[in-house]
């Protein structure tokens, strides 16, 4: 067993003594076996001695239970971690982000406490997984959806603090933002409820977000302020219709209009749902491009290299647009016909030679058998099958161990794409480093802004790692100089994302900084998130 | 000889009683077992071409074991844990919080050969 630096062990055995009291001997892990299971499965560092390990954990059950384990960690200066389903593989999965932590597993925390399908609203705690809260919906028959990452098996809470995103409408799509009202516990183990939450006797907590004075939600995500065991979701009532369509666009220049349309579309809400890019010419199954009869029996994809001459000459060639963007809509059945009929003359007015294609239109409830062939998260329903990407497979011999994402936040104009395809594609081209996926097109989850996700495979093989390691440094620094920031980081690259928010000598930080002082002053909750280190651990 | 035999039947009934009560007790934690499976594994391990767990036993297998986990006669319990606590390629391993040994126990019941 290994101690928390800076404890002794009289103190740390005492401490556990603590925890066991709080939440009873079973659900304090202490052996080396169980302890290990609190590692980064997907870890930059796996097998080196700045992996980043626990040196127990501790699950609670309830608010209380947590407050005690809180307040036994400030008395004996023990820093714990909070996780809660510690799913975050690519970010960091299970692991603290600085070893020797105390992991403080809320898994066991997992009733969802609420769901109102009449102001479309749920409230769960942080071990609710977006599988349990599916089923839960299922089973009573609440005609509500969620809006689910890739990964069905993370949690509501978990994803949503570290600012995840998923698939269904703009305004759900980005789970922090979704959400309203949190209870936190607190370091000295207060236990503090945000926005309409502090009135006791409050009738709208998860109605009206941000109470008065301050508005503090955004302190508790991507931060160390407190350790969360409650937070409030807004969620989609079941909409009576889903329809989507291709818009293929012939010249490699049309991708800055279709941006523009696009970002007209969302902006106004004609356009509700998460619209994909692709481009025949670069992949031959980026999203739209297989509803193309077109796109069959062509030459083989261009890179990103190719100039704009050379994509213009391959689309006439092979009769392939572009680019392309495919759009949905979610509604009663009439409007999101007419929203792709508007969208429709909209692009035909911006872009000479724009092409439509209708995809699928479906009327809720899906068949046994529509439900077999959607895109599952684009429908709220929980899966797992992203986890091909890496696995095992025909086209794949070789799996990776894993992967770390690299995703910085884009301008969402043509012109920035064309810019991050430039910059990006030439910082991993000479890379001693396989990637996952194709420098080639931003996601979009977000309404207002692109994201790149680049995944760089992760290995147990020490060699390797280090080089994925250096090159993810070089990607955040290259994209820090073009004024693109990771939105989300692992532990391992925090302290050096955060030093690219560095505007006005670094102010920020030093904000977060004199917080964690003032609410956390023995730096007992997460030392080290985001680069926000407790006083002592700070480097000068 | 008729205490014996007496004694005999008690031993038998006991016997019985004692595999009537392990039967039971056996197809209990099948039950448990498969309900784990269907909570934890199902996800990846489904049949179809959208689990990729199931792809990737059979690009691995190539059809000389089934890709289909619950369809596997060979999964002796060690193994079972051995994969759920150390995980596989891009397979995590699973917290006691989650799977706890006792399920653990349970899933490799439920996928080890009868
Ligand atoms: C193949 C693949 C695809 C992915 N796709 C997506 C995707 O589509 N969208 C997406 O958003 N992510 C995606 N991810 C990333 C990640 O797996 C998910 O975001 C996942 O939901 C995060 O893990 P979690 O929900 O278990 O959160 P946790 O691991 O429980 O929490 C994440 C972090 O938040 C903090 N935290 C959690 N709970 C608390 C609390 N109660 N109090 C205080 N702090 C807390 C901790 O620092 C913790 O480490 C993907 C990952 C992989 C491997």
């Amino acid at each position: 067993m290994s101690l928390p630096p800076g404890v002794t062990e009289r103190d740390f055995n005492l401490a556990l003594r603590q925890f066991e009291l709080a939440v009873g001997r079973e659900w304090v892990f202490t052996s080396d076996e169980d302890v290990a299971l609190y590692r980064d499965a997907y870890s930059p560092f796996w097998n080196e001695p700045e992996d980043r390990v626990a040196s127990a954990a501790v699950a609670p059950q309830s608010v209380e239970e947590v407050q005690a384990v809180v307040r036994a960690a400030n008395e004996y200066r023990i820093p714990i971690y909070p996780i809660s389903t510690g799913r975050n593989l690519g970010y960091g999965g299970s692991a603290p982000n600085l070893s020797g932590s105390v992991v403080l597993d809320l898994k066991r925390m997992n009733r969802v406490l609420e769901v109102d399908d009449r102001n479309h609203y749920a409230v769960v705690e942080p071990g609710v997984s977006y599988f349990d809260f599916y089923r839960h919906i299922q089973e009573r028959g609440l005609k509500v959806w969620i809006d689910c990452p890739d990964p069905g098996w993370g949690s509501v809470i978990g994803n949503a603090l570290d600012r995840g995103g998923g698939y269904t409408l703009g305004m759900y799509r980005n789970h922090f933002e979704a959400h309203c009202g949190i209870e936190v516990v607190l370091a000295n183990g207060e236990v503090l409820r945000t926005g309409m939450g502090a009135m006791p006797g409050a009738k709208t907590w998860q109605q009206y977000r941000s109470g008065v004075g301050p508005y503090i939600d955004g302190l508790f995500s991507q931060s160390n302020f407190g350790v969360v065991t409650k937070m409030g979701f807004w969620l989609m009532p079941e909409p009576e219709a889903f329809r989507s369509g291709v818009v293929g666009v012939p010249r490699h220049a049309d991708l800055v209009p279709l941006v523009d349309t696009l970002n007209y579309l969302e902006n106004t809400g004609q356009m509700t749902g998460m619209p994909f890019l692709g481009s025949p010419v670069l992949s031959a199954n980026m999203a739209g491009v297989d509803a193309s009869p077109d796109t069959v029996s062509r030459e083989p994809p261009l890179t990103l290299t190719a100039s704009p001459e050379d994509f213009d000459a391959y689309t006439k060639r092979n009769k392939v647009p572009a680019w392309t963007v495919e759009l949905r809509f979610y509604g009663a059945p009439e409007v999101v016909d007419a929203q792709w009929a508007a969208a429709k003359r909209r692009y035909a007015a911006a872009i000479p030679g724009a092409t439509f294609t209708d995809l699928a239109r479906y009327e809720m409830p899906l068949s046994e058998e529509q439900l077999q062939q959607v895109h599952k998260v684009a429908f709220g329903i929980p899966n797992l099958s992203i986890f091909s990407l890496g696995a095992r497979s025909e086209m794949n011999p070789t799996p990776t161990s894993g992967h770390v994402w690299f995703s910085p936040i884009v301008p969402r104009t043509g012109e920035a794409v064309f810019e991050a395809q430039r910059v990006l594609s030439a910082a991993v081209a000479d890379l001693d480093t396989p990637l996952i996926g194709l420098v080639a097109l931003p996601s979009t989850f977000w309404t207002r802004a692109f994201i790149f996700i680049i995944g760089f495979p992760i290995s147990h093989d020490v060699e390797a790692n280090r080089k994925v390691r250096a090159a993810f440094e070089k990607v955040v620094r290259i994209s820090a100089e073009h004024g693109w920031g990771e939105y989300r980081t692992a532990p391992a690259f925090q302290d050096l994302v955060m030093s690219t928010y560095s505007h006005g000598d670094h102010v920020l930080r030093r904000f977060n900084e004199a917080l964690k002082d003032a609410v956390d002053p023995n730096g007992i909750i997460s030392a080290g998130r985001y680069g926000i280190w407790p006083r002592h651990l700070r480097k000068p | 000889m008729k205490t014996k035999i007496r004694y005999c039947g008690v031993i038998a009934m006991i016997l019985q009683g004692v595999s009537g009560i392990s039967h039971a007790a056996d197809q209990d934690l099948r039950a448990t077992g498969k309900q784990v499976f269907d909570r934890w594994c199902v996800h990846c391990h489904g049949d179809g071409p959208e689990y990729p767990g199931t792809v990737a036993l059979q690009a691995l297998y190539k059809g000389a074991k089934p890709a289909l986990l619950e369809r596997r006669t060979d999964l002796a319990p060690a193994i079972t844990g051995q994969f759920v606590r150390n995980g596989v390629s891009i397979m995590p391993f699973f917290r006691k919080t989650e799977i706890s040994d006792a399920e653990l126990a349970a899933l490799a019941a439920y996928l080890a050969p009868r």
